[in-house]
């Protein structure tokens, strides 16, 4: 399946609000400071860091908002305006 | 020290604690409040053999000692022995989800930097086995340097286990530790800084993968379940159509037992008035105590209906999903999904409603969870409802086999919904006006839920709700006997003695401003009583219109009674009051409490008064103007 960012050098991330659904990723960085306190350390102690597995299981119902995404083992759900601070890129082999 | 050890479990939500606990302890729990904060202290009795006995207490669930919650806080301030009306406890019991080792273990780095003694359950070990996640308890132990023992709470495995390490650990304690406030103070310092918090996440993860010999396979049946419960189109669906069957079953299997508890409760008056003679006690006793009190405790059924389904959503996993669902429409009008969860128990009754919004974080999203819970249909206006429905509603169809009547009684649920949907919109725009924080919350795997935990979490709630019945409801309805009761109408009274009373010369001066939206002088006399219990609003009209026998026959001529007397402007603007009026002193006290102050009743209560007149008046202007 095509994904629309390709890895490369220079490519900007995906945020894992783009990420499309039940493709495993990573999450390569994370703007801690465009989210409020309170979100980022929800998001801290959900696990969300570089370098952990990510994977986006489910959309909501209505404009697909909020999102259900798995982090580590764990599976949140994160509104989208929250999910954009998190940078992610698609795992090669999945 | 000759004080019984107190043990102090915490762990993650969602790690199995109140599992662990009710399997510990058993029935013996006693539920109370923390002194000054709104927060439920649940604390029980835990023997094992050879004589070992001990407090165990379970603090609330929470991800970190940084707390961002009053539930929260209370867990941070009692490992650390700050909690007012709290020992410091002797050794902390930490349960851990073995299947969500990486996150757990951060907080028990934390926890463990407090200095206490610490003891990890390595709970629900089973699901991860049967993921085929392979985790090696020993390699755990050595790099958490504490105790870990594998446990299955919800089938007793390694809970003997427990109580002989639990047991040592307070053997091999030395009393009282000087060094215990220092490192609590390191420990809450580090736990307030992110770069510190994220260091430990680290930690933790290395220290899980350490112990992981097998990934396994993660929450296979989970992730099933949510392709349903979550799907776009059927995870809607789904949700509505549980709903339904809550409402139905809330009102269908209630109806026998209510029946059954309003008959005792008429056997008593009928008994206290045999055995005693007439005058005020006796008036006390069967108008005042007995009809008040029973008024309320004939709730119990639906309530514990009620408590039944939200215990069960709770405990599948279930509920999280429901707000998962229901975040965007919440989201429209400034709240969030978590709030959906009080308002879905407030159909039942306000005031665990609004004990329920103590989980959710944000101060102001919780202010206007609170304040708009009351428009949520309690079971409290179905009698009001019921009766007015059948006195001037037709019974007849309107097509595809719906009744008139009951589509009238979808609609006054209808505009209550709505009603706190609006309500919300401009309060999170004006009163409570503030950033929202978004809807972060985990979503924990499914679980079958067990028969003990849900018996048992019933079990509160009834109690809680009887409590309260046996003491404030009970005595605001002595006062409004009271009321109603003095002065005594004099010898040559001409109009009913109600009419003498304080109460009555109260619903003179109501009736000047009630009569533009329709309400005559009975109605105005009657909401006074309903003032306790909105339900009281049907015995008050009884009363009013000197009616006399039993309660079915009450309402049985009610309703014809009424039918003679209201004009059906004034009966719809009469349901229209009901939708809003904050007729209800309980809630009004649980807000004073769960808010702590007297700011917010006093609003809650002039603009859900200021909403009913407003509606009443609608009402009843529309009506006359279509001539009906």
């Amino acid at each position: 399946m095509n994904i629309n960012k390709p890895s490369g050098a220079n490519e900007p991330a995906v945020r894992a609000d783009q990420l499309p659904r039940r493709k495993p990723a990573k999450i390569t960085a994370v703007d801690w400071q465009i989210l409020d306190a309170a979100a980022r350390q929800r998001l801290q102690e959900f696990g969300v860091d570089e370098g952990v597995a990510i994977e986006l299981m489910h959309s909501g119902p209505m404009g697909g908002d909020p999102l259900a995404l798995r982090i580590g083992r764990m599976v949140v759900a994160v509104r989208r305006a929250q999910a954009a601070a998190i940078r992610v890129k698609v795992n090669e082999a999945s | 020290m000759t004080a019984t050890p107190l043990v102090a479990l915490v762990g993650n939500p969602n790690a199995g604690k109140t599992s662990l606990f009710n399997a510990l302890t058993g029935a013996r729990q006693k539920v109370g409040n923390y002194p000054g904060v709104t927060v439920e202290r649940k604390i029980g009795r835990w023997t094992a053999g050879d004589g070992f006995t001990v407090d165990l207490i379970d603090l609330p669930g929470t991800y970190s000692l940084d707390p961002r919650s009053p539930d929260e806080a209370v867990t941070r301030n009692v490992v650390m022995g700050k909690q007012a009306g709290e020992r410091r406890p002797d050794v902390i019991l930490a349960v851990v989800d073995a299947t969500n080792l990486d996150n757990h273990l951060r907080f028990i780095l934390q926890l463990k930097a407090l200095g206490l003694p610490l003891v990890v359950a390595l709970n629900m070990i089973d699901l991860a086995e049967r993921d085929a996640l392979v985790i090696d308890t020993a390699r755990l132990e050595e790099r958490l340097g504490v105790p870990v023992i594998p446990t299955v709470a919800v089938r007793k495995r390694g809970l003997a286990e427990i109580a002989a390490t639990v047991s040592q650990l307070l053997a091999d304690r030395h009393s009282p530790e000087p060094l215990l406030t220092s490192a609590a103070d390191e420990a809450d310092e580090a736990a307030h800084d992110p770069a510190a918090v994220r260091e430990l996440q680290r930690e933790a993860r290395e220290i899980a993968a350490y112990a992981t010999l097998s990934e396994g396979q993660a929450r296979r049946w989970s992730h099933a379940l949510d392709g349903l419960t979550l799907h776009p189109v059927l995870g809607p669906i789904l949700l509505a159509l549980i709903l339904f069957v809550m409402f139905q079953a809330v009102f269908a299997w209630a109806e026998a037992p209510m029946a059954m508890i309003d008959g005792m409760v008429v056997f008593l008056q009928n008994q206290v008035a045999a055995v005693l003679p007439g005058g005020w006690l006796r008036s006390l006793l069967v108008d005042g105590v007995l009809a008040g009190v029973g008024a309320v405790v004939v709730f119990l059924p639906q309530i514990i209906i009620l408590f039944f389904f939200i215990l069960l959503l709770e405990q599948s996993g279930y509920m999280v999903r429901a707000a998962f669902l229901m975040d965007r429409i919440m989201a429209r009008v400034g709240l969030t999904g978590r709030g959906f969860i009080p308002l879905l128990s407030s159909f039942a009754c306000a005031v665990p409603g609004i004990m329920a919004t103590r989980t959710i974080e944000d101060p102001k999203d919780r202010l206007t969870t609170i304040l708009i819970a009351p428009l949520m249909t309690c079971s409290a206006r179905l009698p009001v409802y019921a009766v007015i429905i059948a006195a001037f509603i037709p019974d007849r169809s309107v097509g595809f086999g719906i009744g008139l009547q009951g589509l009238t009684l979808f609609a006054l649920y209808l505009s209550g919904i709505v009603g706190a949907l609006v309500a919300a919109f401009v309060l999170r725009r004006t009163v409570t006006k503030g950033v929202s924080h978004g809807f972060l919350m985990e979503m924990p795997k499914y679980q079958l839920p067990r028969l003990r935990d849900l018996l048992l979490g019933l079990w509160q709630r009834a109690w809680i709700f009887l409590r309260r019945a046996g003491t404030i409801i009970l005595a605001s309805t002595m006062v409004l006997w009271l009321l109603l009761s003095f002065p005594k109408p004099p010898a040559d009274a001409d109009r009913p003695a109600l009419d003498y009373s304080v109460a009555g010369q109260i619903a003179h001066g109501l009736a000047v401003v009630l009569k533009p939206i329709g309400f005559n002088e009975e109605i105005s006399l009657a909401l006074i009583p309903a003032m306790a219990a909105r339900e009281v609003a049907v015995s008050a009209l009884g009363t009013v219109y000197s009616l006399q026998g039993n309660e079915d026959a009450v309402s049985q001529s009610l309703v014809d009674r009424l039918r003679g007397a209201w004009p059906l402007p004034t009966a719809l603007a009469f349901l229209a009051w009901f939708v809003f009026a904050p007729q209800c002193i309980s809630t009004l006290a649980i807000t004073r409490r769960e808010t702590n102050s007297w700011r917010w009743p006093a609003f809650m209560l002039a603009y859900l008064f200021a909403l009913a007149y407003v509606a009443a008046g609608v009402t009843f202007w529309s009506a006359t103007a279509l001539g009906l």
